[in-house]
This record gives C-alpha cells, structure tokens and sequence, in this order.
C-alpha cells in the first residue's frame, strides 16, 4: 500500500476510534525490527515512547525500518514508513508531511506531544537524508 | 455535609467538556485544579490592589504588604506552626527542599555524617541529596520498603542510627500513596539526635497537618497541589533552625544594613525571601488554604478515603490490571500497570475519552524502576473527585483493552 492509497482508506474511517484501530493494525504489520537495532544508538530522541529508527541505503535510494514498545505510536511509524521509504534524498526533502498529516486528520487526533514525536521522526530521517 | 456536586461548581474548569467529553480530571497529584474564589481573588488584586511589599510608603503597598502578610498567617494556621516567621515562601516544594540542602545542610552536614531517605522519594527529595554528598562526602542512605509499598519499620531501624544527621522523607508517596507514620518516625530520628524535613505535597492536601504535633523540624509543600497558584511553595522551619541558617540567595528585601563592603542579614523569614517575591501567588495560596480549611481537612480526608474505597472496588473490576502500591491506609493515588498495553497507548485512548491521567516515571524513576517498571499511569483524587468520575474512568479503560 502506498501513502495516496492510504489517505483513501481513512477518508472511510469514521471518528478517531476506527482511525485508531486502523493504526494500530498497521503497527501490528509493521516488519519487526532486529534486536540488535533496539539500542540507544537508533533511538529517536524527543518521543515519549521508545523509539528505534534505521536507514539503509540502496544506489540512490534510502529506506528505513522501524519500531516502537507503543502500539499506536508503532502505528504512526508504519505511516511515516510508507511516506518515506524507498525515495531519492531529495525526494524525502521535498515532500510536504504536514499537509499529508493533515489530509489523513492526524493532526486533530494527536494530542500536541505526540505530534512532537512525530515530527522528532520526520527531522531524523530528513537529517539521514542530509547525511547519507 | 460535605456536598461534593455543589463543591464541583466552584471549580470552572471541571465544567468544560474535554474532546467532547466531560473532563475526568484525574491528575490532581500533579497539580489540582483552582477554585473560583483563587482565581477571583488574584483578579481582584492585579485589577484594583496591585503594588510591591515591604517598600512602598504609600496605601497600596502598605495594603498589600499586610494581605500577603496575612497570607503567611494562613499557611501557619494551615499547618498549625508556632509562628508566622517560620513560614518561608517559596517558589514550590523543590526550592523549599533546596533551600534546606543548600542553607541548612552546607552549614550542618560534614562527610562523617549521614543523611536517609526513603526509597519512595520524588526526585526533588532525591537529587539535592545526591548533589550535596558529592560535595560535602556525606554518605546517603536509602531505606526499603515492602514490595506492596508499605512502611517496614525494622528496615526504617536498621538505617537510622547515631551518624543520622539528617531524615529527609516524603508524608505521602506519590506513585504509590503510600503513607508514612511521620510522627512516630520522626520521634526515633529525634531520638538518635537527627533533624527531619518532609516532603508534604501529597500529605498536607489530604488530611490536616500538624506540624507541632507531628514535631518535624521542616517541611516543604507546593501551592499549585494545594488548589493554589503556581509559582508558590512553602518552607516551614522551627524557628531556632531557621536564625541558625545562613541566606539561600542574596538581593533585596533579605538585608538589614549594606555598605559597599559588607551586608548585614535580615531575620526569618525575610532572609530567605530575596528579591520581590511571588506576592499575587502567595495571596491567592491564602485563599486556596482557606477554601480548605472552610471545607474541613477532615471533611476533605473522610470523603477521599470514601473515593479510594470506590476507585479500588472499581480498579478491583478490570481484571488485567495490576495496581502497584496497595499499603493499608493509602491516599488517593493509584498507579498501576495494564498488562500488554503501553501506558503511553493507555493514556491515549482515556485522553479520547476526556480522562486526564499521567503517565511515566512520575519524577520517581528509580522507585518505578524498584517496583519492577519503566512506566506507569497514574490516576490521582481530588477533593472534588466524584463517583461518575471513577465511573467514567473503569469505563474507558475496559474500553482501551478493546483496541490493543
């Protein structure tokens, strides 16, 4: 499933319950990720959960693996995973997160620290983006 | 009769709907919602009395100087001190706490000494201990409790001894509501010639206090638990300790004669008030004593006890819960762990349901930690909490076992 493909299926979603839920099971979907990444070393500072973040790189393309000891929050990763992966770093520059945040009505169902959480993410992996 | 509906109305905030829902303010450990009377009151003042203390020679200072005066009087009856100058306001219960270590304890402490504390202390009763050995060199000491949270008085015994110069322990806990029995505690510290200060934010907003009865030789709480303003703390000192102490910091409003090479300093409680203090905040945590105290301590204990009853019988109901802190007698304070579901998704899923809960270390990380935990929810009473409250509460967190 793509992003496009996505922001459809939540647009039949009604209130945050069945968003939640959604989320969740996506969370649930969500590739594990392998013990050895579970360090301090690919922690993403400035959530309130644990969260693990880690690039690869093919040619000229990054994509990422991540997990999190919170379900909803393992969630928001499987979503952020399918914005960013699998893109050019200029691509992941360029895309606009707020008005997808926006168009999937995350923003008026996170609470302010869990958008922080999420923005902390979007930083890091446009920072790999930078650095990679 | 202690009408808990009409006590609600006075506090603006529990009328507003949270997510669409009615606000469950189950936080009140962290912070307690204000009364109208404390909002008003501080309103009023900066609308029609405002002006600085201690200086001005005209009404509005001399007004104000005697309300926040008065409000001194207030915390002194509230806990029952011998005295209006051994009240030291502060800016919370950590500076009061701070203000000991650094005046008191930089004076008194020496590396052969030793300073004990409980294993339930909040971080603010932790950390200026740990900083100050590592200046001085005394040595601090922890003493256990059980695994349930309660009091064990042999491991109390086994850490108190001659070298004691110094029981820094908290009334009430605030992860596990545990409540300690400060005055027979404080009598075995006496004993062996040791001075005690205690932690009262949780303790002194859930039963009277009474610090001569209890003998304690400080004692600390925060404004802002006590249905008061933010930006207020109180110290209580006996008075004796307090003119043995130097000053904490230095400016104005401390000071009695100033040569450009020398300063002569003010009595308590003066001496620790530098500087233009927290004059609005103090008056408003005034009123807030005296909203309580016109409620009844007693009235205000006999209907939380009466809460806590409930919220176990409640809590009791959902069985995968596990609380964590079951001492007999405890306050109204209840962490506890839902297996399989993070407290950060908890949390969420109650926030949805205009539930305030907090969730985390609880500034308490090494005791969460001991009891066998990173992260708990914490659901906390206060004297306006009710029985839909708790109703609304279980509801939403049989709810949250559904999605996870």
């Amino acid at each position: 499933m793509d992003i496009s493909e996505l922001i459809e299926n939540f647009e039949f979603l009604d209130g945050w319950e069945d968003k939640y839920r959604y989320i969740i099971d996506l969370g649930e979907k969500l590739p594990p990720l392998a013990p050895e990444f579970h360090t301090e070393e690919w922690k993403v500072r400035g959530c309130q959960s644990q969260v693990w973040l880690v690039p690869h790189r093919q040619e000229d393309r990054l994509w990422f693996e991540g997990d999190s000891d919170a379900a909803i929050v393992k969630g928001l990763i499987a979503i952020v995973l399918m914005i960013y992966n699998d893109k050019s770093p200029a691509e992941i520059k360029s895309i606009a997160v707020d008005d997808i945040f926006a168009k999937l009505g995350l923003q008026e169902h996170l609470s302010p620290s869990r958008r922080n959480g999420l923005i902390s993410m979007t930083e890091k992996i446009k920072n790999y983006a930078e650095v990679l | 009769m202690y009408d808990v509906e009409q006590i609600r109305k006075d506090f603006p905030v529990l009328a507003q709907t949270i997510n669409g829902k009615p606000n469950t303010f189950l936080d009140s450990a962290a912070s307690a919602q204000k009364p109208r009377r404390v909002i008003e009151r501080m309103v009023e003042i900066y609308s029609r009395e405002y002006s600085n203390v201690h200086r001005g020679s005209y009404l509005l200072s001399e007004e104000i100087t005697s309300e926040y005066e008065k409000a001194r009087g207030k915390v002194r009856r509230f806990l029952n001190a011998a005295r209006d100058s051994e009240i030291v306001f502060t800016r919370n219960a950590t500076e009061s706490i701070n203000l000991v270590a650094a005046a008191w304890g930089r004076k008194f402490l020496t590396k052969i000494d030793e300073v004990l504390i409980s294993e339930a202390e909040h971080h603010a009763n932790l950390v200026p201990w740990q900083v100050l050995r590592d200046e001085i060199g005394f040595e601090l000491k922890i003493f256990k409790i059980n695994d349930d949270g309660s009091f064990n008085p042999d491991e109390f015994h086994k850490m108190l001894n001659g070298n004691t110069k110094l029981l820094a322990v908290t009334g009430m806990s605030n992860v596990l509501g545990t409540v300690f029995p400060l005055a027979e505690m404080i009598a075995e510290a006496h004993k062996v010639g040791a001075k005690v200060l205690v932690d009262a934010c949780q303790y002194v907003v859930h039963q009277p206090t009474d610090v001569q009865k209890l003998d304690c030789d400080f004692l600390a709480f925060s404004g802002h638990k006590t249905y008061g303003p933010t930006g207020i703390g109180v110290l209580y000192g006996k008075q004796q300790l307090l003119e043995a102490m130097p000053p904490y910091q230095f400016g104005g409003d401390m000071v009695n004669v100033v040569t450009y090479q020398s300063t002569t300093f003010d009595e308590p409680p003066a001496r620790f008030e530098a500087g233009t203090p927290a004059i609005v905040q103090a008056i408003g945590l005034g009123e807030a004593l005296d909203y309580m105290m016109t409620l009844g301590m007693e009235n205000i204990r006999a209907h939380e006890c009466a809460m806590t009853d409930y919220m176990h019988a409640r809590l009791a109901e959902v069985d995968t819960l596990r609380e964590v802190g079951t001492a007999a007698g405890k306050g109204g304070v209840f962490a506890f762990d839902m297996k399989g579901i993070h407290p950060q998704d908890l949390a969420f899923i109650l926030d949805k349901e205009g539930i305030a809960v907090r969730v985390g270390h609880h500034c308490a990380a090494p005791l969460v930690r001991r009891m066998g935990y990173e992260n708990l929810t914490r659901a906390s009473l206060g004297l306006y909490t009710n029985r839909e409250d708790i109703d609304r509460f279980t509801a939403a967190l049989n709810k949250a076992k559904s999605f996870f």
